[in-house]
């Protein structure tokens, strides 16, 4: 176990070289030494097309691709590598999910239930599936904190319910969902229950089988690891019922002009050739993230959110969605600076060398549903995220910038 | 950077503009909207004899696209519809590809967006009035 500080940073050379303060980890990590050395040494000594060929190389890339694949599912504790099918990233994990089991069990007068939370990618597949199916898409509102009542999803729930969908850690306001308790009520209506858990896996320790989670989904780009790989987690007996999403090379055991039998789970959803490098890059990440180790992980983010808010709640002019309380951020906060518009606060903030997101966060719905609450009618924020790399130095010039904001835009 | 972009001639559009307001006399009227910042305008004219003799908008967005609406409110007022349709397309070649000494001061306090062709984020947010404007007058030219 390595110890967590601030050495952490020269084991990544953008972080060394750059001079700025990267808050935008909610879009995207950057990506350490080793990740990269990891992608490098797979293409200069094992590349080779994995699966098909029988020389040795072939079966060099074939090991690098399911060695990833059993670290994928020894990190979020999954009953066997088998369930875990590699995509580009969450969002076309929740594609595959949605194509496949969605418009193979999800009928007429059916109901999805989705997360007023849920970041677009964890919506649209479902809207689009209900559309289709002509199902109906039921909101699943949380309260005005952002905190979701598990009393309101109890009455939601119905014999018509199919699907619920909801995220883990919100992208917007860092919330954590009890997917336990979700899952166990999910469960008994006999409906499944889809996680996305793109803004938790970096951050918490995940535990599929603890969670009750049937599919849980996640990208790499958010976690180390290269842009281009990400993970579909399903419960085999699903996966072995469900029809495949891509069609064409490597998901077939055999073809007939007349037939076609595919390939065993998670073959049967990785059509064409997969991406080995970026699995490899993957497996790096999660060997790095167990370098450090949950525990000392969400110690320092916790401690860096919290000298975030500790400034930012002695600027009365600054609205922190989502409470102030530092076990209910994950690392992302989202704010408002009052009179000033969110791409205003941004473009200062970049001005000044923090790079921070602006926007509605790809999560429109939750964005217009606490503006309501906020009386205001400016549905987007300001995000700030943290990543085990960042410093107290780094979230205390975020702090100067963001009491300087105000004056720079001509307000007291 | 910032100094430059958020100097007290945006801040003051920005916070206490001239023509953010509701145009009784309005003859026409259209919505501009930047999908990608969610900054939305709603653009009135009173045009008469080919001359816009007022301008007013109203809306919601971040300063740079209020500010530069109010700017071109403001500057279009007294304008015939081919004055008004030249000085939107030197904004926008401001904005996208850069314009000679002459051709920035024609554009006058407009100019001070000029730093705004650098940051690719916000260019929508400072084309929106002016692009909205284009639009409402330029099917009316064929007519008058």
């Amino acid at each position: 176990m390595l110890q967590l500080d601030d050495k952490i940073r020269d084991r990544f050379s953008l972080i060394k070289n750059a001079h700025v303060a990267y808050l935008d980890n909610g879009a995207t990590t950057q990506k350490p030494d080793c990740v990269l050395k990891a992608v490098e040494k797979y293409y200069n000594e094992e590349n080779a097309n994995p699966m098909r060929g029988i020389y040795e190389l072939s079966v060099a890339a074939t090991d690098a691709y399911e060695n990833a694949r059993a670290a994928a599912a020894e990190f979020i504790n999954a009953g066997d590598a088998s369930e875990i099918v590699f995509t580009r990233n969450a969002s076309e994990s929740v594609n595959l999910i949605a194509y496949s089991y969605g418009m193979s069990q999800v009928n007429e007068g059916d109901e999805i239930i989705v997360s007023t939370a849920e970041h677009h990618s964890n919506l649209l597949p479902w809207k689009h599936v209900a559309e289709v199916k002509k199902a109906k898409v039921v909101f699943y509102d949380p309260e005005p904190d952002g905190e979701f009542d598990i009393d309101k999803l109890s009455t939601l729930l119905s014999d018509k319910t199919k699907i619920v969908a909801i995220t883990q850690v919100s992208n917007v306001i860092g919330r954590i969902n009890d997917i336990k308790a979700i899952s166990k009520l999910v469960h008994e209506k006999g409906a499944v229950l889809v996680v996305d858990g793109a803004q938790a896996i970096a951050h918490i320790r995940v535990n599929v089988k603890d969670l009750g989670a049937d599919f849980y989904v996640f990208s790499g780009h958010k976690m180390y690891a290269p842009m281009g790989i990400g993970v579909m987690y399903g419960r085999k007996e699903f996966l072995e019922k469900m029809p495949p999403f891509l069609f064409g090379g490597e998901m077939i055991e055999s073809v007939t002009k007349e037939r076609t039998t595919y390939a065993e789970v998670p073959h049967k959803f990785e059509a064409g050739t997969v991406n080995v490098g970026g699995a490899v890059g993957l497996h790096a990440a999660m060997d790095f993230i167990k370098q450090y180790g949950f525990e000392q992980i969400v110690a320092r983010e916790n401690m860096l959110t919290s000298v975030a808010l500790d400034g930012m709640r002695e600027m009365p002019y600054v609205d922190i969605i989502g409470g102030d309380m530092v076990c209910n951020h994950h690392g992302i906060v989202a704010f408002r600076v009052e009179g000033v518009h969110p791409h205003d606060v941004a473009q200062i903030f970049a001005d000044a060398g923090v790079c921070v997101r602006a926007g509605h966060h790809c999560a429109e719905p939750l964005h217009r549903y606490l503006a309501q609450f906020a009386g205001t009618r400016i549905n987007s924020s300001t995000r700030m995220s943290i990543a085990m790399y960042n410093t107290v130095s780094e979230v205390e010039r975020f702090l100067d910038v963001l009491s300087s904001i105000r004056g720079l835009m001509g307000l007291s | 950077m910032s100094n430059s972009l958020y100097n007290e001639i945006i801040n003051e559009h920005n916070l206490r503009p001239y023509h953010k307001r509701a145009l009784e006399n309005a003859n026409y009227t259209l919505e501009g909207v930047n999908p990608s910042c969610g900054d939305e305008i709603t653009l009135e004219l009173f045009i008469e004899d080919g001359i816009i003799k007022d301008a007013a908008y109203e809306g919601e967005g971040c300063a740079i696209s209020q500010a530069s609406a109010d700017i071109m409110a403001d500057m279009v007022i007294g304008k015939t519809l081919d004055e008004a349709i030249h000085l939107s397309d030197l904004f926008l070649k401001m904005i996208k590809e850069g314009v000679s000494e002459e051709e920035l001061e024609e554009l006058e306090e407009a100019g001070i967006l000029e730093s705004v062709s650098h940051m690719p984020a916000r260019v929508k947010c400072a084309v929106l009035g002016w692009r909205t404007m284009k639009e409402l007058i330029e099917p009316l030219k064929d007519n008058n």
